[in-house]
């Protein structure tokens, strides 16, 4: 029967050669088998919307094009999470094969999910030493339980932006270092007017934009998690001391309602209508891209900017902040997944397409190369950001296993406190530790 | 929404069965029969094809996921009961969302309804100017909910809005609304009362349709405006207002776009990039059971738990309009 006899050839053939295929790949653990010397078309899913981040962004991916003549990339920016998550869910070839989020703290999520792939092979096959590339604290946000499902694409530091002229009006000649100096001058900067201000010294509470309580929480330098993974906020008492300074200073500023009040009539934080542009407040805990945006919004003071303060106790520390920022991750069903490194690989790892994008959108570079690069563009005011990116003891919110969930928890309860619905501060912070450790079970 | 059974023809195979039992029929009878439950099969199918895959199949396999632990991503894994522990005991949204959900089916359901009527019975009785006061109490309903939600939280701004300024020019309280807890839901309601211009349009439709001979026999009994309202209005347009619940019932139980907008915009989030933000803002009084299924499901990556409220939010809304209709019969039956 020769039809089956080349039927049974056929089969074998076919089984010898996926065999041979599957030694030849190696223990990686990399199942991507796509040739990135093929011509292939990426679809690339970012969230930047501003005119001038999305023409930043469209170079960067030009110089990658012009570098790789055979990788065509499909850009699509103002890109949520949500709408990213559905996408990888439905998978198909419309479906993104490199994207990149703002969200840090889904990392957890994409890995503990497996919606983005391992990056860990990717760099080994290229020789890379992701810990000689990356600062720490950035190689820790980008990645969940052993598994690198992304790297970091620029990054944020967080410090203090303020008014210089208000500043001087009030006869301070330099930002407060230390939490008891920094409540001092929030005093003396604030002017009421009648049941309101005129000017806040800064808006403490923590729906004041970028005044998040795990930002202030990284003043204290705190440990979220036991090493066996539990929530710690009860355990470490650099959480209840943060939680009590800050209800201390909304208490010396007017109070929880009368500055809710005033925050009422603030503008858009992505605006021109931005308290601090206005005048609004003379101080504000926000990321390296302020003075560049009030600049923009073409306000008339001095703007200085300084590393947030540090509690009396810790004034050794002073300089250190908190860190975040964009995250780049490769779809796991992708099935061009050694043409999509090649674009994670640029963007993350080029030095000069790092600090090209950096200078482009005013973001803090985020490999060790970049950050130290001549080309790199530094102001007065952005090299503040630079020194608390480089601090060793600056930090950032752990991944966990159900994204940010646990952070919300914990701001949640710090809404409380400053509100002045807890009275005990020690006992609601075992209730939240027991209802992190509850979403986690339930996510992992 | 139809109880799964009604979606089963039960009449279909009835004919066939009755004769089987007595005697055998001849194979012709039988050949009949089978071609007529066919052509009534086929006639059907339309409707039984969309209500399977559009209603039974998605109904059974939220039924399903909502026992097993399924992200989206890897593949369903039975999980045993560990979705309705983990939202009756576990979810710290759900009770603050079912409480939320309730009050807002009382209150909005009843003002609503009350409020429709009212603008019904005023521009149904007005002689001069009802065409444009129709118009005007129409317009709002046609506005696009985010813009309408937006529209009000600006309106309701405690530090800028013009409805505080001119509460405080009054020398009366100015609340928070959309910033205070106490104040977000009847602000909700406010909004809602706003856009009353659907039900103002079908309660003047039945309005206009009581026959006029009974207004005129009352009045000749010596009946006044309320017991001419209460003998001869009601009864008359009762079928619209058990209507008017019941929809109102499911279109609260299914209230999501206003609250998450208002909260979101309150709150001072619009536009952050990279900020989670669990619906809910001011403390948790906007959150609506529709907005924790799409945060179980698609912000927390747990369809599990999602499928479980939606199930509960399904259970709730089948039951408010079963005990609608039972007690709602009465009110038919007063219109007959």
């Amino acid at each position: 029967m020769p039809r089956t006899r080349s039927l049974t050839a056929l089969a074998t053939a076919l089984v010898t050669t996926c065999v041979l295929a599957t030694a030849c790949t190696g223990p990686s653990g990399s199942a991507a088998a796509d040739d990135p010397k093929a011509d292939v078309t990426l679809n690339f899913w970012h969230g930047w919307s501003a005119p001038g981040e999305v023409a930043a962004i469209e170079e960067n991916i030009a110089r990658f094009q012009a570098a790789h003549p055979n990788i065509k990339v499909k850009v699509t920016g103002n890109m949520t999470d949500d709408k990213i998550n559905q996408a990888l869910r439905a998978g198909g070839d419309k479906a993104p094969d490199v994207v990149s989020s703002f969200t840090t703290d889904s990392v957890g999520k994409f890995c503990n999910s497996g919606a983005f792939t391992d990056l860990g092979p990717f760099l080994a096959k290229s020789g890379i030493d992701a810990t000689k590339v990356f600062p720490r604290t950035l190689l820790d946000y980008t990645r969940f339980d052993g598994n690198q499902c992304t790297l970091p694409l620029l990054h944020d530091a967080y410090g203090l932006v303020y008014n210089k002229d208000a500043f001087r009006e009030a006869g301070i000649t330099e930002p407060p270092g230390t939490w008891s100096r920094f409540v001092e001058v929030a005093r003396q900067l604030t002017k009421p007017s009648g049941d309101s201000y005129e000017r806040v010294g800064i808006m403490p509470t923590f729906h004041g934009y970028e005044t998040t309580p795990m930002r202030l929480a990284a003043q204290w330098s705190p440990t979220y998690f036991t090493p066996d993974g539990r929530a710690n906020l009860a355990g470490d008492p650099a959480f209840a001391r943060m939680l009590s300074a800050q209800k201390d200073l909304v208490d010396k500023l007017g109070g929880y309602g009368r500055l809710e009040r005033f925050r009422a009539t603030f503008g858009d934080e992505w605006s021109a209508e931005h308290p601090f542009h206005q005048g609004k407040v003379a101080m504000q805990i926000d990321g390296e891209w302020r003075p560049g945006m009030a600049q923009e919004a073409g306000v008339t003071f001095e703007i200085g900017t300084a590393p947030l303060p540090v509690p009396d106790d810790q004034a050794a520390d002073y300089g250190k902040g908190y860190l975040s920022g964009t995250v780049v991750g490769m779809a796991r069903g992708s099935k061009k997944q050694n043409a999509a490194w090649e674009l994670v690989k640029y963007m993350t790892t080029d030095t000069d397409a790092v600090v090209a994008f950096a200078n482009a959108i005013h973001n803090v570079p985020s490999t060790l190369a970049a950050l130290d690069s001549p080309k790199l563009q530094v102001t007065p005011e952005f090299k503040t950001f630079l020194d608390i990116a480089r601090h060793p003891r600056s930090s950032t919110t752990p991944a966990q296993a159900d994204g940010g969930t646990y952070q919300l928890t914990f701001t949640d309860f710090a809404y409380a406190v400053e509100k002045g619905e807890v009275t005990d501060i020690a006992a609601g912070l075992a209730r939240t530790d027991r209802q992190i450790d509850a979403d986690i079970a339930k996510a992992k | 929404m139809p109880a799964p059974s009604a979606c089963v023809p039960a009449s279909a195979p009835a004919p066939a069965a009755a004769p089987a039992a007595a005697t055998a029929p001849a194979p012709a009878l039988r050949r009949k029969h089978r071609r007529s439950a066919l052509r009534t099969a086929a006639f059907l199918s339309p409707w039984l094809i969309g209500c399977g895959v559009f209603f039974a199949y998605p109904l059974l396999s939220t039924v399903y996921f909502s026992f097993t632990k399924y992200d989206g991503f890897r593949p369903p894994a039975f999980n045993g009961l560990d979705n309705w522990t983990y939202l009756f005991t576990g979810y710290p949204l759900f009770w603050p969302a079912m409480r939320n959900t309730l009050w807002l089916v009382v209150v909005v359901v009843t003002c609503r309804t009350l409020f429709g009527l009212g603008i019904g019975l005023l521009i149904t009785r007005i002689r001069t100017g009802a065409g444009l006061l129709r118009t005007l109490f129409h317009l709002p309903y046609l506005a696009p909910p985010v813009a309408a939600t937006l529209a009000f939280v600006f309106l309701l701004n405690p530090g800028t809005g013009p409805v505080n300024t001119l509460l405080e020019g009054a020398g009366l309280p100015a609340p928070g609304w959309f910033t205070d807890a106490g104040w977000s839901k009847p602000a909700l309601t406010v909004l809602a009362l706003w856009g009353i211009g659907d039900l103002m349009v079908i309660f003047m439709a039945a309005l206009l349709d009581v026959p006029k001979e009974q207004y005129e026999a009352a009045a000749l009994d010596g009946a006044g405006p309320w017991q001419r309202f209460r003998h001869v209005t009601l009864p008359n347009i009762a079928p619209i207002v058990l209507f008017a619940v019941v929809t109102g019932v499911v279109q609260v139980m299914q209230y999501y776009t206003q609250p998450l907008v208002a909260g979101k915009v309150a709150a001072g989030v619009i536009g952050g990039s990279g900020q989670q933000f669990e619906p809910g803002y001011p403390g948790k009084s906007t959150l609506t059971l529709p907005q924790i299924v799409y945060n179980a499901g698609f912000q927390r990556f747990d369809y599990g738990t999602a499928c479980a409220v939606a199930l509960v939010l399904f259970a709730l809304s089948m039951a408010c309009t079963a005990l609608l209709m039972r007690r709602g019969g009465g009110l038919l039956g007063a219109g007959e």
